[in-house]
């Protein structure tokens, strides 16, 4: 019974409202959650678009930097003149990184805000949430950065600016039987993300095909912290590498433990490696660790080294990939927006779909008939401290 | 057979800290027949206090004897305090109201905390996890085989500071004065006061107690786990709740054994099954645990009084 409300309790919990002004001034933005009572849309002067991400939980800083990233996006749209003559806001809402919370603020924007598009989340489970919301309503989404092929089959208004988990498994595997000419590699994936299950399978698959053995595959669940047991397991297997497609936040313990128990051989993962907070949590353990990734720092391209300036101007950090990502979106959707020839769902979703060389600074994007993303990645090591540029894949 | 060994070392140090945890909870039920959910969270308050503190000392002093000593003082005595502001704040005024407002109040106290320190201002550390220093700088002790085995610092010392919190606790409640008097407000707080037993005394020094308990296992799972995250309360306080369930909640030697049975059974379902059963492992223990026993391993099934 106590069990019972302690769940009921926590599946109830607060839902925090995080108000972004984005117009010059804050003078169109929305503020807060009572800004529009009864669910009557933000004011004929403006269009309202609404975001979903993990500004609180497990994955917090992948949220923040989308946010900061569409922010920005924003910003520099509004400055331009807007979209058909007006200015752009944007009401965003945190999921907690869960799931449940996901479809709530996604049916909120859709039914109570009234928004024309819906940007988010990171996490594919997130996003899943959320896409089958969006679907059922006819609001087009586009999450920035969740790569679980499943997000977009969804339906035909949810898309996506990123590459999808195959493609990250694909380029992870290639680049360890070739560059880093490994025969033996052990998987410990993360049984409860979508996306960390499907980059172990398709890695799996590709570095079997490749004619390296996958010696040993572990599993553990988002929130662990004390992973020796699977280690123990995997050094048993001899592998010269470790594919941990996870998220940051376990990875830096991993790692860490991973040293503990005497396995020296390098880690490589994906995107879900992309935060600061991997240096701190893994510290010198993670040094000499290989992941994918969307774009890279390091990348010459002036329109990347100004939104770099830009970003950092505004939020005091170098942009990480997610927030390019989210940057991205919010260009993909601004430019839709103004293409469409009204702001309805379906001429919306036909905007989009007709995205095409769209130069983002994470790699152009191109939209398939499959509503993906069809662009390179990026091999990134980590070296005191930072990421390091080494390779780009192509697909 | 070595393998076993060292899941049986890991199993042992993850269910002295649950022990200690459980300790907290059976206390508080003790004493008020309240379950105190903020437990946990309190936990979690007294391991930021302990990296802020080990932060605050620096690098080459935080791993030294004196440094250790410190930062578990820091976070003890915080906690003790923490303990102390909830329960008479908190949980005092609603002493005479029903216990199910007491219980909410708790959770409510929970997710305050939970949640509130995923706020990043102020002093508030934010949502993202971190990484706990190294309090104690990991060396090996012992390594059998080819790495079959191997017993770190850490295990040892965590043990120890485990055992030697439980041994004085053990003291306390049954060899001192305010342990007879915790007793005796745990059998009967109305007749405890009419014998002159300062009961709000000794139930606001026993919040103090196992919120510094709490701090002190908190520490020891934070160096274990080399990591601190605002939701890591709500975690290991279910864990250590469950624990004090199985061994009979409001018995001392309960919970303890009941922490230590957690423990092993967690460490070996994920040992030679998938982590992914350990949650539904660990409440099937539970669950059976009660239909056998409805008291728990140490609890005595009493009758309502009417």
């Amino acid at each position: 019974m106590l069990l019972a409300a302690l769940a009921v309790m926590a599946a109830a919990c607060e839902k925090k409202t995080q108000p972004a002004p984005s117009g010059e001034g804050g003078t169109q933005a929305a503020q807060g959650q009572g800004a529009a009572p009864g669910g009557a849309p933000a004011d004929a002067n403006s269009i309202l678009l609404g975001q979903v991400g993990a500004l609180t939980g497990g994955q917090a800083t992948f949220g923040i930097s989308t946010r900061n990233g569409i922010e920005l996006a924003l910003k520099e749209a509004n400055a331009a003149g807007g979209v058909k003559g007006k200015k752009l806001s944007i009401r965003v809402y945190d999921n907690q990184s869960k799931p449940e919370e996901a479809a709530q603020a996604a049916t909120r924007l859709i039914t109570q805000d009234k928004v024309v598009l819906i940007l988010g989340d990171v996490a594919s489970s997130n996003s899943l949430a959320m896409a089958e919301k969006a679907q059922a309503a006819g609001v087009p989404m586009i999450t920035p950065s969740s790569t679980n092929p499943t997000v977009t089959e969804k339906g035909d208004y949810i898309f996506r600016v990123c590459f999808i988990d195959p493609f990250q498994g694909f380029v992870m595997a290639k680049f360890a039987r070739e560059n880093l000419k490994l025969n033996q590699v052990a998987v410990l994936q993360d049984n409860k993300s979508a996306y960390s299950i499907g980059l172990a399978d398709v890695f799996t698959r590709k570095f079997t095909e490749l004619g390296g053995k996958v010696t040993a595959v572990e599993s553990y669940s988002q929130g662990d912290t004390d992973y020796r047991a699977q280690l123990t397991a995997i050094r048993k297997s001899q592998p010269e590498g470790i594919y941990v497609p996870g998220y940051y936040s376990e990875v830096g313990i991993v790692a860490r433990q991973a040293r503990e128990v005497g396995l020296k051989v390098p880690l490589m993962g994906g995107d879900g490696w992309d935060s600061e907070k991997l240096f701190e949590l893994g510290g010198s353990a993670i040094e000499g660790s290989y992941f994918s990734n969307h774009y890279s720092p390091d990348n010459p391209d002036p329109r990347v080294q100004k939104f770099i300036a830009d970003y950092k101007a505004a939020y005091g950090a170098v942009p990480d990939a997610l927030a390019a990502l989210g940057y991205d979106s919010a260009r993909v959707a601004v430019a839709a927006l103004e293409r469409a020839k009204d702001l309805s769902g379906p001429a919306v979703r036909d905007a989009i779909a007709q995205t095409k060389d769209f130069p983002g600074v994470a790699g152009m994007v191109t939209l398939d008939a499959q509503r993906n993303a069809v662009k390179s990645a990026v091999v990134l090591k980590v070296e005191d401290g930072k990421t390091q540029y080494v390779t780009t894949v192509n697909p | 057979m070595a393998q076993l060994l060292q899941h049986l070392i890991n199993g042992l140090a993850a269910g002295t800290i649950y022990a200690l945890v459980a300790l907290g909870y059976t206390m508080v039920y003790g004493v008020l027949k309240l379950i105190n959910f903020a437990h946990g969270d309190v936990m979690m308050v007294g391991v930021y206090m302990g990296y802020a503190t080990a932060f605050a000392l620096g690098r080459d002093m935080r791993s030294s004897l004196v440094g250790v000593a410190v930062v578990f003082a820091v976070a003890m005595l915080g906690c003790a305090l923490l303990g102390f502001f909830i329960e008479r704040f908190a949980y005092r005024p609603l002493r005479e109201k029903p216990r199910l407002t007491a219980l909410i109040t708790a959770i409510g106290i929970s997710f305050a905390l939970s949640y509130g320190f995923q706020l990043d201002i102020g002093f508030l550390p934010g949502a993202a996890p971190r990484a706990f220093p190294e309090v104690i700088a990991p060396v090996e002790w012992l390594v059998i085989g080819d790495r079959d085995v191997v017993v770190w610092n850490w295990q040892v010392i965590s043990f120890g500071i485990a055992v030697a919190l439980m041994v004085g606790l053990q003291y306390l409640v049954f060899r001192t004065r305010f342990g007879q008097a915790m007793r005796a407000v745990s059998w009967d707080h109305r007749v405890a006061a009419l014998m002159g037993i300062p009961t709000d005394r000794v139930i606001a020094l026993t919040f103090m107690l196992s919120s510094a308990l709490a701090a002190g296992a908190g520490l020891l799972y934070a160096i274990k786990d080399t990591s601190v995250s605002p939701l890591m309360g709500l975690y290991v306080g279910l864990k250590a709740f469950v624990a004090a369930v199985i061994g009979g909640i409001g018995h001392v030697q309960g919970a303890v054994v009941g922490g230590l049975v957690l423990g092993l059974v967690e460490e070996f379902v994920v040992g030679y099954a998938a982590s992914t059963w350990r949650d539904a492992v660990a409440f099937g223990f539970l669950i059976l645990v009660l239909l056998v026993k409805p008291g728990g391993l140490f609890g005595r099934v009493t009758a309502e009084k009417v």
